[in-house]
């Protein structure tokens, strides 16, 4: 049977990562189209539960929002390292999405 | 054609550009100026550069860049008799960074004969002021960081205070043309100069935080900064460049620029709630916001930030291309890490717990550590080394030691010497000190001007 999921930087328009402050890291999906948007959210894939196991934080910590009058998708989370300590790997915290955007995100 | 007029009623911004330093064209101003503003306003720091510019009190951005920007906008203010706003000057906004930019516009005056009066306001924060604040219980932590000690305010180098828009409208209700502020909000600048002109504080509050990022909130961030009429309804913005435009899209979107919540933002004198805003086009370059609410917090507060030096790092880089060891490439770093600990303890009698070791893999899983699920071995490594050690002489020396393994560290069990690919000669580069972000707390205010220093002084160009 062939694949028919799509990974979320294949369905949506941007996928982009960011700090919020030295100690926030933040996540900004936006779609397209209103049905590429609700592809992604009825998939229940997103999730505060699957943030945290991908990003090896705690879930208790993840904020998630859905912002429909942008087709938007936005998760924050406390920085795991503070930004520019020693063991810091991404200052400005700008390559973080693409363990986001792996996430397959199956047909309605 | 709704673009904006001088005729219009409100407050008109020019945001040149996201940072003093990062470029814009003496044009993009022009077209501002003809739009109707009656104000410029600029970011001139940050804390997304890291810890370094707090910890060791010096500018990211180069004079030349922030000297090139700053003679176009003090040029076109004592043209157009309209103030200036700067924030966060010398990127983490030290008193030694308003001075910094204070002395490059003194510069700029002499040598263009401009004359202004000019404000300095001072942020920065010594270690006694802010543990009384916290021994009068006035001092609260932020998530994730709880509360603050003592020990960690005086562990720091540099301690400032992130001011609202309260000091930098005293600045200009004192006769300011020209206003350098220390750490400052983003939003400060914008906000000033709209509340004091009695604009309500919703459609200020949203207006300052939409162009907080000059083009960011475009079509074409690139293509240079925004202007902003903000009056008793909402806000109208658009790019000063033809080659951008603003959509209702662009600018919702740009809530979520850098903001861990997209609704809410803090300020030191409350909340903006932009959950029943309402964007819409004017025209193919025009937005206009309305329905934007500030709630007001009891008290004002001033967030800190504040680095402390964490030792002395030393850095080499080295390239490895052979498959045998990038097929076993945990192997190899597991047994460097080993062999290379049991060396500094025989030669410098230093147990790890003494040192930092950091060895990020670039080509295998440097960005994205134990996140990363790419399969097999990557064609080709740069290794960095980091070392970080109380004293510099200690660091260089275990990146010393480290030398030959990095050369020449086999696998286990290999029966030759490979010889790795170093980068530089010598192959250890000093860093210099290293700081940390070690403050994430606010500090309650009776007044937004508490704890803000002004001095205002005449700026005479010969």
């Amino acid at each position: 049977m062939p694949d028919r999921t799509l990974s979320l930087g294949e369905l949506a328009d941007q996928v982009r990562s960011k700090n919020a402050g030295p100690f926030w890291i933040t996540l900004d999906v936006f779609f397209k189209t209103v049905s590429d948007y609700q592809r992604a959210i009825i998939s229940g894939v997103v999730s505060q539960q699957a943030i945290a196991e991908l990003y090896r934080v705690n879930p208790a910590a993840v904020r998630y929002f859905e912002i429909p009058g942008i087709l938007a998708v936005k998760i924050s989370f406390p920085r795991p390292v503070t930004a520019g300590s020693f063991e810091d790997r991404d200052l400005h915290a700008g390559q973080q999405h693409v363990p986001l955007a792996g996430l397959r995100i199956p047909p309605v | 054609m709704p673009t904006p007029s001088a005729s219009e009623p409100g407050v008109g911004i020019i945001f040149p550009s996201g940072m003093l330093g990062a470029g814009f064209t003496a044009e993009s101003i022009k077209r501002g100026i003809a739009m109707g503003a009656t104000a410029i306003a600029i970011d001139g720091g940050s804390t997304d550069s890291g810890p370094y510019y707090l910890g060791a009190g010096v500018a990211k951005t180069a004079a030349a860049a922030v000297e090139r920007d700053l003679q176009i906008l003090l040029a076109a203010a004592c043209e157009n008799r309209i103030p200036l706003i700067v924030g966060s000057c010398g990127t983490s906004g030290t008193d030694a960074g308003v001075d910094w930019v204070a002395g490059i516009a003194a510069r700029i005056a002499a040598r263009d004969r401009l004359s202004f009066r000019m404000a300095r306001i001072y942020s920065e924060l010594d270690a006694d002021t802010v543990i009384a604040a916290i021994d009068e219980g006035r001092v609260h932590g932020l998530p994730p960081l709880g509360e603050l000690s003592p020990d960690t305010v005086r562990a720091c180098t540099h301690i400032v205070a992130l001011m609202g828009h309260d000091p930098i409208a005293a600045a200009l209700e004192a006769g300011a043309q020209v206003v350098l502020a220390g750490r400052a909000t983003d939003t400060s600048m914008v906000a000033a100069v709209a509340l004091m002109r009695g604009m309500p504080a919703g459609p200020t509050w949203h207006a300052a935080k939409t162009v907080e990022c000059g083009g960011q909130c475009t079509t074409n961030p690139a293509a240079g900064g925004v202007f902003v009429r903000i009056d008793t309804e909402g806000f109208t913005v658009i790019p000063l460049s033809p080659d951008a435009a603003c959509t209702p899209s662009s600018v919702a979107a740009h809530m979520l620029y850098e903001n861990a919540d997209p609704f809410r933002l803090l300020e030191p004198t409350g909340t903006l709630d932009t959950s029943a805003a309402t964007y819409s086009a004017l025209d193919e370059r025009t937005v206009r916001v309305e329905g934007s609410r500030f709630e007001l917090s009891r008290f004002p507060t001033a967030k800190l930030e504040g680095a402390r030096l964490a030792g002395h790092e030393t850095i080499s880089i080295v390239g490895i291309r052979d498959p045998h060891i990038l097929a076993s490439l945990d192997v190899w770093l597991g047994y460097l890490r080993s062999v290379l600990e049991d060396r500094v303890r025989s030669t410098l009698d230093l147990d790890p717990r003494h040192y930092e070791l950091a060895l990020h893999c670039y080509g295998a899983d440097a960005v994205l550590g134990p996140l990363e699920d790419a399969a097999g071995p990557p064609r080709e490594i740069g290794l960095l080394f980091k070392v970080r050690a109380p004293r510099q002489e200690t660091a260089t020396a275990i990146a010393k030691i480290a030398n030959p393994l990095l050369l020449h560290l086999p696998l286990p069990g290999m029966d030759h010497l490979p010889s790795f690919a170093f980068a530089t000669s010598p192959a250890e580069i000093e860093r210099g000190p290293s700081y940390e972000f070690a403050l994430n707390h606010v500090l309650e205010l009776e007044r937004g001007t508490d704890l803000f220093r002004i001095d205002l002084g005449e700026v005479t160009g010969a």
